[in-house]
């Protein structure tokens, strides 16, 4: 019961710790300020706190992991469930799920080392550092994660439903696509909101390989910082405690932190109303 | 029209509506299997760099030597068994945590409005970005508890992070048990807590250990928050060992040491700009890649086991 309870302990811990230190960091710097600048430049002399090109460098790696991430896992699931004999199944998903157990800073350095330089003999002005490398990188890194959970979704359609479009002369695909996957679809929902909540917080990947300026651009060739690695990029200077300096890493925190929780609360929501069959 | 031109016009529509649905089907297939190589050959790509950049590195004494400003002579010492320290806080906290957690959440608790709520609490938890996790630490157990940037604060940090995870595990594999047994116990005249300690523990434990094992590896290669406590000092030195010739032969001074771990040297390496560091850093990740990937490849074999020998 008490073991129970930490857990809402450290959601209000999170909270807590998060909303105090923004609360300091509001006395000093406008909420509207923080909300419509387009300059994020904390550490000048005239500091500009505007959290605009963080979120947008967020949301352009996001997206570019995303647009890779999406079909491929979407695509890897409709076979793994649908047409993939259970041995070939019983091999690839193992395999899935060892390649969700890499560390994100290895695919930081294969993003840095092996990615963008590949990435540039395609395009030669491409940044050393760039969202595109980063966003891709991290597009691989989300691919099992979200090919299991929507694979565990499109599973949990019960057979007879695949039996009724089989003998009206569907083909598998068209099974797959108009029956399976409507009636998946809550569950597959859930997954890529889950997706789309890993690649905002994801934070190692983008820390090495996407830059350190932030630079409010929806250009995905060009370097930007995001919330997360902004958050590293000041820790590992040596801020002192109190500043506004560190206290606007909890602000940033605190804005990560609300976009990935209406994202899972937005998860929670379709998957308890999906209706079961 | 004629009836045999009319029939002729259907059959030709039927085959070309085939034969269209026939073709998309095919697309497809070619897509996933493309979408499938990608896949393997990112993969391998991944740890061809690796092993191309890093193999040269890994003599003996890339474990043997403390990071260093030669990259040749830098080697992996203080950060693993730094990461060992620190997993070894971080599992013995969250691991009887958990245990409590599952078991509280399966056997015991009622059907209410807050047990619904912790389960959505922890299903959200376990999708709070691990930074998150970094900044919480930072507040509390860095400023407020003044426990510094240790080894605990950092066992402490991991365990918060890794506790959903453990906790939703060892829910599935206490559910997996099945009704009949826990009956068995009861009809024999065990309490509730008799028939969880000696029939429902014993046979989820396996299932159990398979997320322990999946929760370590992950706790090994998280980076983000234990860089967001501040941990990332140079570091040529060990934590005092836990254990000495003198009375009283345990002391918990490493436990307030500084540290480093794995994932964070290599990240450290990563960030620098000269190619000689660039080979450290490959030959860390390697280390680092086999560890992790060995760990849930026993784990991802131990549940294939559970699953064919389990029969109820």
């Amino acid at each position: 019961m008490l073991a129970a309870g930490l857990s809402v302990a450290t959601t209000l811990g999170i909270v807590l710790v998060l909303v105090t230190e923004s609360v300091h960091f509001f006395h000093t710097v406008a909420l509207s300020d923080f909300l419509t600048d387009t300059v994020w430049m904390p550490l000048f002399a005239e500091p500009r706190y505007g959290v605009l090109p963080l979120i947008g460098g967020t949301l352009v790696t996001a997206g570019v992991a995303l647009t890779l991430a999406v079909p491929l896992g979407l695509g890897v699931a409709i076979f793994l469930a649908e047409f993939a004999s259970k041995k070939t199944r019983e091999t690839l998903k193992p395999a899935l799920e060892l390649l969700a157990g890499i560390p994100t800073v290895v695919y930081g350095y294969f993003a840095l080392n092996a990615v963008i330089p590949l990435l540039q003999l395609f395009i030669p002005e491409l940044p050393g550092f760039n969202m595109l490398g980063a966003g891709l990188v991290m597009g691989i890194a989300i691919v099992p994660y979200m090919a299991s959970l929507s694979e565990d979704a499109l599973r949990a359609v019960p057979v007879h439903l695949r039996e009724a479009a089989a003998a009206m002369g569907a083909t598998q695909l068209q099974t797959a696509w108009q029956v399976v996957m409507p009636a998946a679809r809550s569950g597959i929902v859930a997954a890529l909101v889950l997706s789309v909540a890993r690649a905002i917080g994801e934070t190692m990947i983008v820390s090495i390989a996407a830059g350190m300026q932030p630079k409010l651009s929806a250009n995905p060739l060009e370097q930007a910082q995001t919330a997360s690695a902004y958050i590293v990029s000041v820790v590992l200077g040596d801020l002192p405690h109190g500043s506004v300096g560190y206290q606007s890493i909890f602000a940033v925190g605190l804005v990560l932190f609300l976009l990935t929780l209406i994202l899972n609360m937005l998860a929670q929501i379709v998957r308890l109303r999906s209706v079961r069959l | 029209m004629s009836q045999t031109v009319m029939n002729q016009t259907f059959s030709q529509t039927f085959v070309r509506i085939i034969r269209k649905a026939k073709t998309q089907q095919s697309v497809y297939l070619v897509f996933a299997w493309l979408a499938l190589v990608v896949i393997v050959l990112t993969f391998i790509a991944l740890v061809g760099q690796l092993l191309l950049e890093g193999m040269p590195r890994l003599r003996a004494e890339f474990f043997t030597n403390f990071a260093s400003r030669h990259a040749e002579r830098a080697g992996i010492l203080a950060a693993w068994v730094g990461s060992l320290m620190v997993i070894g806080v971080t599992m013995i906290t969250a691991l009887p945590l958990a245990l409590a957690t599952g078991v509280y959440l399966e056997e015991y608790a009622p059907k209410s409005k807050w047990v619904l709520l912790i389960e959505l609490n922890i299903a959200n938890l376990a999708s709070v970005p691990s930074i998150i996790y970094g900044l919480l630490a930072l507040g509390v157990f860095v400023y407020t508890l003044g426990l510094g940037q240790s080894v605990l604060t950092a066992g402490l940090t991991l365990a918060l992070l890794i506790l959903p995870m453990l906790i939703v595990t060892t829910r599935e594999a206490i559910r997996a048990v099945p009704l009949s047994v826990r009956e068995a116990a009861y009809a024999l005249g065990s309490t509730r807590w008799q028939t969880v300690r000696h029939h429902v523990l014993p046979y989820a434990s396996p299932g159990i250990l398979t997320g322990v094992i999946l929760s370590v590896s992950r706790a090994l290669g998280e980076t983000a928050p234990i860089i967001t406590i501040g941990a990332l000092s140079y570091i040529a030195f060990l934590p005092p060992p836990p254990s000495s010739a003198e009375f009283p032969f345990i002391n918990f001074d490493w436990l307030f040491a500084g540290f480093t771990v794995l994932p964070i040297q290599m990240f450290n390496w990563t960030s620098r700009p000269e190619a000689a560091f660039a080979a450290n850093a490959a030959a860390a990740g390697l280390v680092l890649l086999v560890l992790t990937l060995f760990l849930n490849a026993v784990a991802i074999y131990l549940r294939q086991h559970i699953r064919k020998q389990m029969q109820w």
